[in-house]
């Protein structure tokens, strides 16, 4: 749908005509994939494979995890919230492809009275190894000291918005480097909930600015009193999960979209506040970052969009999303282009039931699985971790070298879109304008190819102006020329000297 | 000698009736009552400014800047391209031709036909310098190119406009309803052939049915 959309508003242009539908067979041909400029399915050669897939017995442990839903990585530590037997797992990560298990924490000390947890759904560890664990059915989050000892907690805000009667049922969590929390609830849909380090409620962050729209106004006006209770209200976002960067910049996801606000681009389903919680992540790339861009399609097998489970950003400033309706991974850079995607449901390995969680370890991707019970680990292939390096020589300056990277990538994937581009970006810090201009024409990026042809252009000008003002000399003072020649001729035939 | 006599003032009575396509363009009330009832234009100067336009449509895909105009060329038919263009303006010349006659409309088919092709005589005129300018501009000047864009479109509108006021002898509202009405009319044509062909099809599709039972059962 939305790629029609976009054909048409390109060929409008043209009013050029659209022959045939535009239909693309979405059965699954290959695991990862990516989106060219029009949208069209590219499938690609893998980024990630499975390292493995742990579950209970592969971590040491006796019985089987029930229902986990929260994964914290901090260091070679892994945290697992298993929500269903009411404990968090402590374990270790001691080679690429072995866990070993080094508490399960299921009680604390300290003078309070609940000293166990209920439905614990997500955990976050400080840098000096507190813990913040989201006690849902208790209705708290817990701040404990590495030993487990109680320091506070952390209730219900006191708002005016909320009723205090309502359950606080805190589902996930993140902490800045001040100890600040931010924590999206459940049933609370004013944003993510923010707490001072002492505890103190002050306030909520990115909450949506609710639109007015003047079609729903009129729609509103000749509704009847039943039709415009069924008509969806203005309900701002519930955020389903969020992740703190290491630069403090929370990136958050929702799964409370509708399909006509994903097609017409006004959803936005991943967003990435800063401290006044105002949405900041760049949409640079030819589509937003929604997860799939087909949907409902007779072959891609699945109803509705992608929706969003979980979150994290990588170092090198790409993040990750987790869609839990097709267990798909989706990839993108800090401009917003797709990166990868990768995943679907299934038993076999890399594929999902119900992932709920996702974090990362270096480049490596972990992704809990709440069904299945185990945690998956990809780690980079050849190809997903020269695309890393291309990126990240890029953003530390080695343009030439990303350039060069980006050249080992498209040998091993020719249909990769961002390689063309990073080659061209290299190209334009290069100053070599006139070859960047050809790579970003191949990949439609005409933002860049604008930056590289303005440049381009200049030195055109510059290297040419001798001519440019002679032709202008020409222009200006023939007719001129021509007009005086005229003129003399005329007197000439007219005089009657003859 | 008489011959190429007659054919060098065939050509330049061609050559004066298209460049008279720039006085029209400039001077429409005026031009284009001369255009008919003076026998300043001609139909191959007509049919000529169609071509240019045309081109001018065709070329557009290839040559204008990948900035402006994103060609999907998998999608793009030339055959279907160019019909775009002279579909309808067939149904135009008789749409409008079928109707003016019914209500005081002085302008015959022939005469239809030319003045609505003068009147596309701005497309080609600004779209042709428009694709050599779209590949020395950024998208930072996007805006240039796509005013221009819209002024070649709505003058040539305006033209055909006006070119309808002349030829039919009308009043500006009338011209305005029939031009609407016009619309409408072309709706009812293309339901028309639409179901025309849906029905053959049907038919063709019940004999050839027909045959292969009978091919099954022998």
């Amino acid at each position: 749908m939305k790629k029609i959309m976009k054909r048409i508003s390109a060929l409008l242009l043209g009013a050029a005509v659209l022959a045939g539908s535009s239909t693309v067979a979405y059965a699954e041909k290959g695991y990862t994939y990516n989106y060219d400029w029009w949208e069209d399915v590219q499938y690609s050669p893998d980024l990630y494979e499975v390292t493995g897939v742990f579950t209970a017995t592969d971590m040491g442990l006796e019985d089987k995890l029930s229902g986990p839903q929260g994964l914290y990585v901090c260091g070679s530590m892994i945290y697992i919230c298993d929500t269903g037997n009411n404990r968090i797992i402590e374990l270790e990560r001691t080679k690429k492809d072995s866990f070993e298990c080094r508490r399960i924490i299921d009680s604390f000390k300290g003078d309070v009275e609940i000293t166990t947890f209920s439905s614990p759904t997500d955990i976050a560890v400080s840098e000096d190894g507190c813990f913040y664990i989201a006690d849902m059915n208790n209705q708290r989050i817990l701040k404990l000291d590495k030993d487990l000892n109680y320091l506070m907690q952390f209730d219900q805000p006191v708002d005016s918005t909320i009723d205090p009667a309502s359950r606080f049922l805190p589902n996930k969590i993140s902490i800045d480097t001040a100890g600040r929390v931010y924590c999206a609830a459940t049933n609370i849909n004013q944003g993510l909930i923010k707490y001072e380090p002492d505890g103190a409620f002050s306030g909520f962050v990115g909450a949506t600015e609710v639109t007015y729209d003047w079609t729903d106004y009129i729609w509103k006006r000749l509704a009847t009193k039943e039709q415009r209770a069924k008509l969806a209200s203005f309900v701002p976002t519930e955020y389903s999960n969020l992740y703190m960067d290491a630069e403090g910049f929370i990136y958050a996801c929702t799964s409370n979209v509708t399909e006509d606000d994903l097609a017409d681009d006004s959803a936005k389903p991943i967003r990435k506040l800063n401290l006044m919680g105002t949405d900041i992540l760049i949409r640079n790339g030819p589509f937003a970052p929604i997860g799939d861009l087909w949907w409902n399609g007779e072959n891609s097998g699945y109803d509705g969009p992608s929706l969003f489970s979980d979150i994290t950003a990588l170092e090198n400033d790409i993040y990750v999303a987790l869609d839990k309706v097709r267990g798909r991974l989706f990839g993108y850079n800090d401009q917003g282009d797709m990166v990868f995607t990768f995943g679907g449901a299934g038993n076999m390995d890399g594929y999902f039931r119900q992932p709920s969680a996702l974090d990362h370890m270096g480049h490596d991707l972990l992704v809990l699985d709440s069904v299945d019970c185990s945690v998956t680990v990809f780690s980079t292939t050849e190809f997903g971790g020269l695309v890393y390096e291309a990126i990240e020589a890029f953003q530390n300056g080695k343009y030439y070298e990303s350039g060069e990277i980006w050249k080992e990538v498209l040998k091993l994937n020719g249909n990769y879109d961002l390689a063309y581009i990073g080659i061209g970006r290299s190209l334009l810090r290069q100053e070599k304008y006139h070859e960047a201009m050809e790579y970003f024409e191949l990949k439609w990026d005409d933002e860049n190819y604008s930056k590289a042809f303005k440049q381009y252009r200049k030195e055109w000008v510059e290297e040419h102006i001798v001519l440019i003002v002679l032709a202008l000399f020409l222009v200006l003072c023939l007719p001129l020329a021509v007009g005086r020649v005229r003129k003399i001729k005329h007197e000439i035939d007219t005089a009657d000297i003859f | 000698m008489i011959a190429f006599l007659n054919k060098k003032e065939v050509f330049t009575h061609y050559l004066a009736t298209l460049k008279y396509a720039l006085y029209v363009i400039t001077h429409p009330f005026d031009g284009f009552w001369d255009l008919t009832h003076e026998k300043r234009g001609s139909l191959a100067a007509a049919n000529t400014i169609l071509f240019l336009t045309l081109l001018a449509r065709v070329m557009k895909l290839q040559f204008t800047s990948f900035v402006f105009l994103k060609v999907y060329w998998e999608g793009i038919n030339i055959f279907l391209y160019i019909a775009s263009v002279l579909f309808p303006l067939a149904l135009w010349c008789v749409g409008n031709w079928g109707l003016t006659t019914l209500f005081d409309g002085k302008g015959t088919l022939r005469q239809i036909y030319m003045a609505t092709c003068y009147g596309l005589t701005p497309y080609p005129l600004i779209q042709f310098p428009l694709i050599a300018f779209s590949n020395v501009v950024t998208i930072d000047e996007a805006e240039f190119y796509g005013v221009l864009s819209v002024i070649s479109l709505l003058w040539a509108a305006l033209l055909i406009l006006a070119a309808m006021i002349q030829i039919h002898e009308y009043t500006v509202k009338k011209t305005l309803l029939f031009t609407v009405a016009t619309g409408f009319s072309m709706l009812v044509m293309i339901f028309i052939l639409l179901l025309f062909f849906s029905m053959i099809s049907q038919g063709i599709a019940y004999f050839i049915s027909v045959g292969r039972e009978l091919l099954f059962r022998m």
